[in-house]
């Protein structure tokens, strides 16, 4: 039985008469996590989880009728048992895991293994059939161990710091600006947010994140402040104007995709950060494995590599083909959270 | 071998001319002389053959790192460098870099395994991998393939080694010259501070020109004038001095061994010469295309093929010295009366390569005039005026000397598709194909390269990616989207171009990001220009 399937709305469950992280509005919709790509107005009823609760009411502007549940709590739809489970992906992020007549399957969202102290670690849920992202599906993909990278990170800063320059890091505002400002060594300097980091930065305090102190740009009157400072902005801030501001800089870019040369050379940047959200090639194996699925199904990303490797590995594997039509409003892109 | 991967790196990542130099000054600082000799070898270019074939190398990297060769296959066509896939694919060690020195890794580990047989080469290989870290990785995997590369010209390498020794740029550049083997001997007597050399080689600073921008009239009597044809390619200085020929640049590199003709003529000229002139592409008595000179300009070895398809001449302006006397105060009338002696003086086979071009005659500034509107059709950019009385100054001064360019036909047109570049730009859309209007149609009518600036050809590097409607092969359609204004220099009609029209050196002047793609030009406002140039 497929119980989740993909239509021109997003995953729809057809016995419990929801969607999953749909695109255009529905009855009744169940979300993974507030990424702009995964959290869409216009539906009338969200179930989200407890823990990304405040993301998902700034994203949806508090509108339609939210409801939400804890991870590891059940709660039933028209007879589907549903429930969430961390994804280790951002605060609040959930595997959606759907068992009806017996029948298990769980929708990944997004996820990763990596250790992020903002959010809680990726639990394996054993099911039938996973639905899995494949953003990063391919062998090159292998993160840095955070603490080894964020050691390179805070000694470019102190660089910066030696050479009177600021330091500007680009990073999805949801996320990972978090998780930069919670892991560099705050005793370097201070931290300064873009005015779409910090909306969200509030979000995670108030959800009790404990994170150090920063100052949006836009309070700072006197621009020698960020003299050897950390700024840290969404991408779509690269190359505007509103860099001028700090005067000398350091660029760095946060990214999974900063892992290739050529990737890091056309963001143009001083550093790349090989910084992601999602899986690395070894993590989606991993996860996988641990999920004891009879079947795999691979969406996002790489999904025919992905397929192919786990086939050639004995593993039922098979490409959900979405039916995504139409691309996301340029701004959602543009602060989007699309494959990092 | 730490050092020179952290010194790649270091170079890698950044743009700016000043910091590259800087890594480089730290590099040199810290290196024992034969390390040094070999970093200047590979930063300037040089590359051992390849050492192991490639296909090799592919094979034993997917089997250590216990990867299929469908997916080794496809990891590099996403990475698109085999080196760097090799580094990315292979398993993590616990190696931290390897502290032995590069003219080690290099002479021990690396041009040996030529030797070896195959089973040996590949435990070498394999071996080296353990030892070396990522970065060192690559960097090692891209000496064994002989395409180790790095974004520094001669230029600041020479730059760098200047600041390290405090000798002359001029000297260094020249006893870079040629052909030398990196070792330790070589690499000191670079830095040797014994300057017999030194005077041989160094060029004058060039006089340089500003645009007219006030009317000709007030220049006073053009009887006082020489008018030359304002010629499109590069400034160059030639030296003939104790037996020995420089060749240079404007940017002041030295291009001796680019243009082999230039420098086989210049044996002829009496010792103590230094002319001023122009590399031009010329065959048959004209002039070519200056696409045709970029050719040249990248290659350091030049191949025979090349060689007879773009032959360069050294158009001479002027003489600077003769017979070992600064002739720089003298006045214009005399030392171009001089320089047209010494070249007519030539053997005929020099004077094919060292020619002059007679200066331009007209009685009155708007006869003058008149005869600039032949500039497009004879491929030049209009005048140069000297002042016949001049001397030939240092720098960029006002008074004497003046540009007076046409200017270009300009039109606003939008990109339509876009292609990936070639060489160090392979990776980067560069090349875009423009259209205009034509009842409400975009019609495609020219391609054009370059003049943006890199931040500009990033960003729209970027656009093209994210606004791509197809693909085909190195082309992408883009959504139209992007307006600029091209600069081209001639119109003719063509029965072969969909837009029935051909235009000549179309270049990027400028990105119109003010402008929307309903305000770019249309076909018909070209066809009039077409009419007003025939
Ligand atoms: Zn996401
Ligand atoms: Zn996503």
């Amino acid at each position: 039985m497929r119980l989740i399937k993909p239509t021109e709305r997003g995953l729809y469950v057809e016995p419990g008469d929801f969607y999953i992280d749909p695109w255009l509005p529905v009855e009744r919709a169940v979300l993974t996590h507030a990424h702009a790509d995964h959290t869409y107005r216009g539906s009338k009823n969200y179930l989200v989880s407890k823990e990304g609760e405040r993301l998902f009411r700034t994203r949806l502007y508090n509108e339609g009728n939210i409801e939400t549940l804890s991870y590891g709590k059940s709660t039933t739809i028209n007879g589907v048992k549903v429930s969430f489970h961390p994804a280790g992906h951002v605060l609040g992020s959930a595997q959606i895991r759907v068992e009806y007549k017996g029948e298990v399957w769980v929708a990944s969202g997004d996820y990763k293994l990596t250790f992020d102290p903002t959010c809680a670690q990726f639990e394996p849920v054993k099911c039938h059939a996973f639905i899995t992202e494949a953003t990063f599906g391919l062998p090159i993909y292998r993160w840095t161990k955070p603490e080894i990278l964020f050691e390179e990170v805070n000694e470019w800063w102190r660089g910066n710091v030696e050479k009177g320059k600021a330091t500007v890091i680009f990073a999805y505002s949801l996320g990972k600006a978090q998780r930069i400002m919670k892991s560099v060594d705050h005793s370097i300097g201070k931290i300064f947010t873009h005015g779409a980091v910090e909306r969200l930065t509030r979000d995670y305090r108030e959800t009790g994140v404990d994170l150090p102190p920063t100052k949006y740009v836009g309070e700072v009157a006197d621009k020698k402040e960020f003299i050897g400072s950390l700024i840290i902005a969404p991408p779509s801030a690269q190359d505007t104007p509103w860099t001028r501001r700090f005067g000398a800089q350091s660029t760095g870019f946060a990214s999974g995709w900063m892992r290739i040369r050529g990737a890091r050379r056309r963001r143009a940047v001083d550093r790349g950060i090989i910084l992601s959200d999602h899986a690395d090639w070894d993590e989606l194996l991993t996860a996988i494995n641990a999920t004891e699925a009879e079947q795999i199904w691979v969406t996002h990303g790489s999904i025919d590599i992905l397929v192919r490797y786990l086939q050639s590995i004995g593993k039922d594997a098979r490409p959900l083909e979405t039916k995504f039509v139409g691309d996301a409003p340029e701004t959602e892109i543009a602060d989007g959270e699309e494959g990092d | 071998m730490k050092n020179f991967s952290d010194l790649y790196i270091a170079l890698d990542q950044t743009n700016k001319t000043n910091e590259k130099v800087e890594a480089m000054v730290k590099y040199f600082q810290k290196a024992s002389a034969a390390d040094a000799a070999w970093a200047i070898y590979f930063l300037s270019g040089r590359k051992p053959r390849q050492i192991i074939p490639t296909a090799k190398l592919r094979m034993w990297a997917a089997e250590i790192s216990q990867i299929p060769d469908w997916l080794f296959e496809l990891s590099y066509d996403a990475v698109g460098d085999l080196g760097e896939t090799i580094a990315l694919l292979l398993p993590d060690t616990t190696a931290t870099g390897s502290e032995l020195p590069l003219a080690y890794w290099v002479e021990n580990r690396t041009v040996p395994l030529r030797g070896l047989d195959e089973s040996e080469q590949r435990e070498a290989v394999a071996q080296a991998w353990n030892e070396l870290d990522a970065n060192e990785r690559f960097i090692w995997n891209k000496l064994v393939t002989g395409s180790f590369r790095v974004g520094v010209s001669q230029l600041l390498v020479v730059r760098a080694l200047a600041q390290v020794s405090g000798i002359e740029k001029e000297i260094i550049a020249h006893r870079l010259m040629g052909s030398w083997s990196p070792n330790a001997d070589f690499y000191l007597n670079l830095l040797e501070a014994s300057s017999e050399d030194a005077d041989l080689s160094r060029p004058y600073p060039f006089h340089l020109a500003h645009q007219l921008d006030f009317s000709l009239e007030d220049l006073g009597d053009i009887k006082d004038w020489q008018a030359e044809w304002k010629w499109d390619g590069i400034r160059a200085q030639l030296i003939r001095r104790g037996g020995e020929s420089f060749l240079w640049s404007r940017g002041e590199d030295l291009v001796s061994e680019r243009f082999p003709e230039i420098t086989t003529a210049s044996f002829a000229l009496p010792d103590g010469t230094v002319l001023d002139g122009e590399i031009l592409p010329w065959k048959d008595d004209e002039v070519m295309a200056f696409a045709q000179l970029q050719r040249r300009i990248g290659r350091k070895d030049v191949g025979k093929k090349l060689l007879e398809e773009v032959p360069v001449v050294l158009l001479c302006y002027d003489l600077l010295e003769f017979g070992g006397e600064d002739f720089r105060q003298r006045e214009l009338k005399e030392r171009r009366a001089k320089l047209i002696e010494i070249l007519d003086g030539l053997p005929d086979e020099a004077r094919k390569t060292l020619i002059y071009y007679p200066a331009v005659e007209a009685k009155s500034w708007e006869e003058l005039s008149k005869i600039r509107d032949e500039s497009r059709s004879r491929r030049v950019e209009g005048f140069m005026l000297k002042r016949l009385a001049s001397p030939f100054r240092v720098g960029r001064p006002r008074g004497d000397w003046w540009k007076w360019k046409i200017d270009p036909l300009t039109i606003d047109a939008v990109m339509i598709y876009a292609q990936r570049g070639t060489g160090k730009r392979a990776s980067l859309y560069t090349d875009y194909t423009f259209a205009v209007w034509n009842n409400g149609e975009l019609v495609p009518f020219a391609k054009a390269y370059s003049g943006l600036t890199d931040k500009e050809i990033r960003k729209v590097d970027r656009f093209v990616r994210d606004n791509t409607l197809e693909t085909f092969g190195p082309v992408r359609s883009v959504t139209p989207k992007l307006v600029f204004e091209l600069g081209f220099e001639g119109i003719q009609k063509s029965s072969r171009h969909k837009s029935g029209v051909a235009v000549r050196f179309p270049r990027i002047l400028r990105w119109r990001d003010d402008k929307k793609i309903e305000d770019a030009d249309t076909l018909d406002a070209i066809h009039q220009m077409l009419e007003a140039e025939n």
